[in-house]
């Protein structure tokens, strides 16, 4: 995918939740790696295993099975600190991930307290305003602010700024737009891409909009049932997808080029209880069908 | 003549010292059996109109004199209460965004079928369950679901439900505001191929309304752009999409990253 080291990957991840006779298999073997300077987007519908994977990387969940690796070592409770530190996370609604009765300067200054204890506190101040000038706010007008006197757009501009305040080099990010207008959505997408060039950041972008993945990714993974069942280069699984069930997925992403009045359109969706339940099998068998394009083959 | 014809509608939202225009004068038509798409962000005015084509505002709501909503030719303003029972459901229909939420959750699918057709027709018990069989028919869900409790059916299960439901008194309009966005691209697209062809079968005409102008134009024949209450632009779908002719429609289109060819339109930024 890339050539320099990856700073995150989980190797052969499973989380397993349920009783013995009753498993469900919410992430089963998933692997990718981030890389600075790069968004790997991940997309599936819900229930798929999304968050599952955002939860393992936030620990939130352990791996059942498989490791979590942060520059090439397991992940264990003595460097987790540090790990929080490098590891950040963007939330899909902007209204409940900031605290009501808190300002904007409260927000941003907690992580910077916790992360970077030996700052004075005009240092702090002029900190805040730096991230807020990164993420295009005015320091002036928007720091005393309460998170319900900000738009929609804004708060999530405030989450990205908290996340970048202890400098890290990770953003996972879980629909941060699914929330916000369209004509809102490009602003938070193009902040995104800016803070990855400038900062070098590694960032999973999670969606189940396929078409922003394409605008921020360079590489893309499918997600059905706890399974990843292709990846690769963003342009390559989009423009060429091998899986069944990506080209399903795809085909049902709204597309003005294609009406409902037109005739062929009825039996596309034919097969989707089929494909769906054949996705859902385990595989463990991986295909590379193009440079940097691999999928898991359905049972044939 | 038109199924519904929207008269120089105006909206107010009145406050203590301030009154907020939500809706400035609209006007549009909606054929029988067309299927009208009503698109804008959030705030734009879209849904205060749907609710004041059902009658459900309240206060501080206030919809302005002048204002007209007719629907095969009767003003749906003028209507009084027992008139209006009869009017909904019968003649206009809603779907609205979280619609799958609002099943009665300790009732069965049967019993919320038989709470719409006895309360309007005084259809009969096993009248009813023979009906609500049928309409389940039409959206695609088995029987054996009939004695199923809403919380064991999925969003998407629930979502066709409603439309069942919807289509129990055989309404000459449906109104759904955002009637898929809590849903999969999937499942969404199962709903609309499904409520497209339903109104091919019936006749009925939609009032279709959502911010995803990608879907508008692939489900509606006509479609109607909206900004800060004032409805811009009203073309048919390819129109609005090859060659809008509002400044503020061109600017919608540029903002939406596309799955296929460039990534955004000429005109973003």
């Amino acid at each position: 995918m890339s050539d320099t080291a990856p700073i995150i990957a989980l190797d052969n991840v499973s989380k397993i939740f349920g009783r013995a006779d009753a498993r469900v298999y919410a992430a089963r073997s998933i692997s990718f790696a981030l890389h600075p300077g790069r968004t790997l987007a991940l997309v599936g519908e819900s229930g798929s295993g999304k968050t599952t994977a955002a939860r393992l990387i936030m620990r939130e969940y352990r791996p059942d099975e498989g490791r979590l690796l942060f520059r090439g070592t397991p992940v264990g409770n003595d460097s987790l600190k540090a790990y929080r530190a490098s590891v950040q996370m963007v939330f899909q609604d902007p209204f409940s991930s900031l605290n009501p009765t808190h300002t904007v300067r409260y927000h941003l200054e907690r992580p910077l307290r916790l992360h970077q204890p030996g700052l004075g506190s005009a240092q702090r101040q002029a900190a805040i305003s730096e991230l807020l000038t990164r993420v295009k706010l005015d320091p002036t007008l928007i720091a005393s602010k309460y998170p319900h006197e900000l738009s929609g757009g804004q708060r999530q501009r405030i989450s990205i700024a908290r996340a970048l305040a202890v400098n890290p080099e990770v953003i996972i990010a879980d629909e941060p737009t699914s929330m916000l207008d369209v004509s809102v959505r490009l602003g938070i997408l193009n902040l995104l891409n800016e803070m990855k060039r400038q900062l070098k950041l590694a960032v999973l972008y999670i969606t189940h909009d396929i078409a922003t993945a394409r605008y921020v990714a360079e590489d893309i993974m499918v997600m059905y049932a706890g399974q990843i069942v292709e990846w690769g280069a963003t342009e390559s699984v989009l423009g060429n997808p091998q899986h069944p069930y990506t080209r399903l997925l795809l085909s049902a992403v709204p597309d003005p080029d294609r009406r409902f009045a037109d005739a062929q359109f009825e039996d596309e969706l034919g097969h989707i209880d089929e494909i769906r339940r054949q996705s859902a099998i385990a595989q463990s068998d991986v295909r590379e069908v193009g440079p940097n394009h691999f999928i898991r083959p359905m049972p044939a | 003549m038109s199924v519904l014809s929207v008269r120089n509608l105006s909206i107010d939202y009145v406050g203590a010292k301030t009154v907020f225009r939500a809706v400035k004068d609209v006007s549009f038509d909606i054929a029988p059996g067309e299927f009208f798409g009503l698109a804008g962000e959030s705030g734009c005015g879209k849904s205060t109109i749907a609710f004041a084509i059902g009658r459900l505002h309240r206060p501080p709501a206030l919809i302005r004199t002048g204002s007209q909503i007719l629907v095969d030719g009767r003003d749906v303003l003028e209507l009084d209460d027992a008139e209006l029972r009869s009017f909904r459901w019968r003649e206009v229909a809603m779907v609205f965004q979280s619609a799958m939420n609002s099943l009665n959750p300790v009732l069965t699918i049967e019993d919320q079928f038989y709470d719409v057709l006895n309360t309007h027709t005084g259809m009969s018990r096993s009248a009813a369950r023979e009906r609500a069989a049928e309409l389940l028919g039409l959206v695609d869900i088995p029987t054996d679901w009939l004695s199923a409790y809403p919380h064991q059916l999925s969003g998407g299960m629930r979502q066709r439900i409603v439309i069942a439901i919807c289509l129990a008194l055989k309404p000459k309009l449906i109104i759904m505001d955002e009637p898929t966005t809590a849903l999969d691209v999937v499942v969404q697209r199962e709903i609309l191929q499904r409520i497209h062809k339903l109104r091919q079968e019936l006749g009925f005409s939609v009032l279709f309304i959502t911010h995803d102008l990608a879907l508008m134009v692939q489900v509606s024949d006509r479609i109607g752009i909206m900004l800060e209450g004032e409805l811009v632009e009203v073309n048919d779908a390819q129109t609005i999409y090859r060659s809008p002719a509002h400044d503020y429609t061109r600017k919608l289109w540029a903002s939406m990253p596309r799955l296929r060819g460039a990534q955004i339109a000429q005109d973003a930024k």
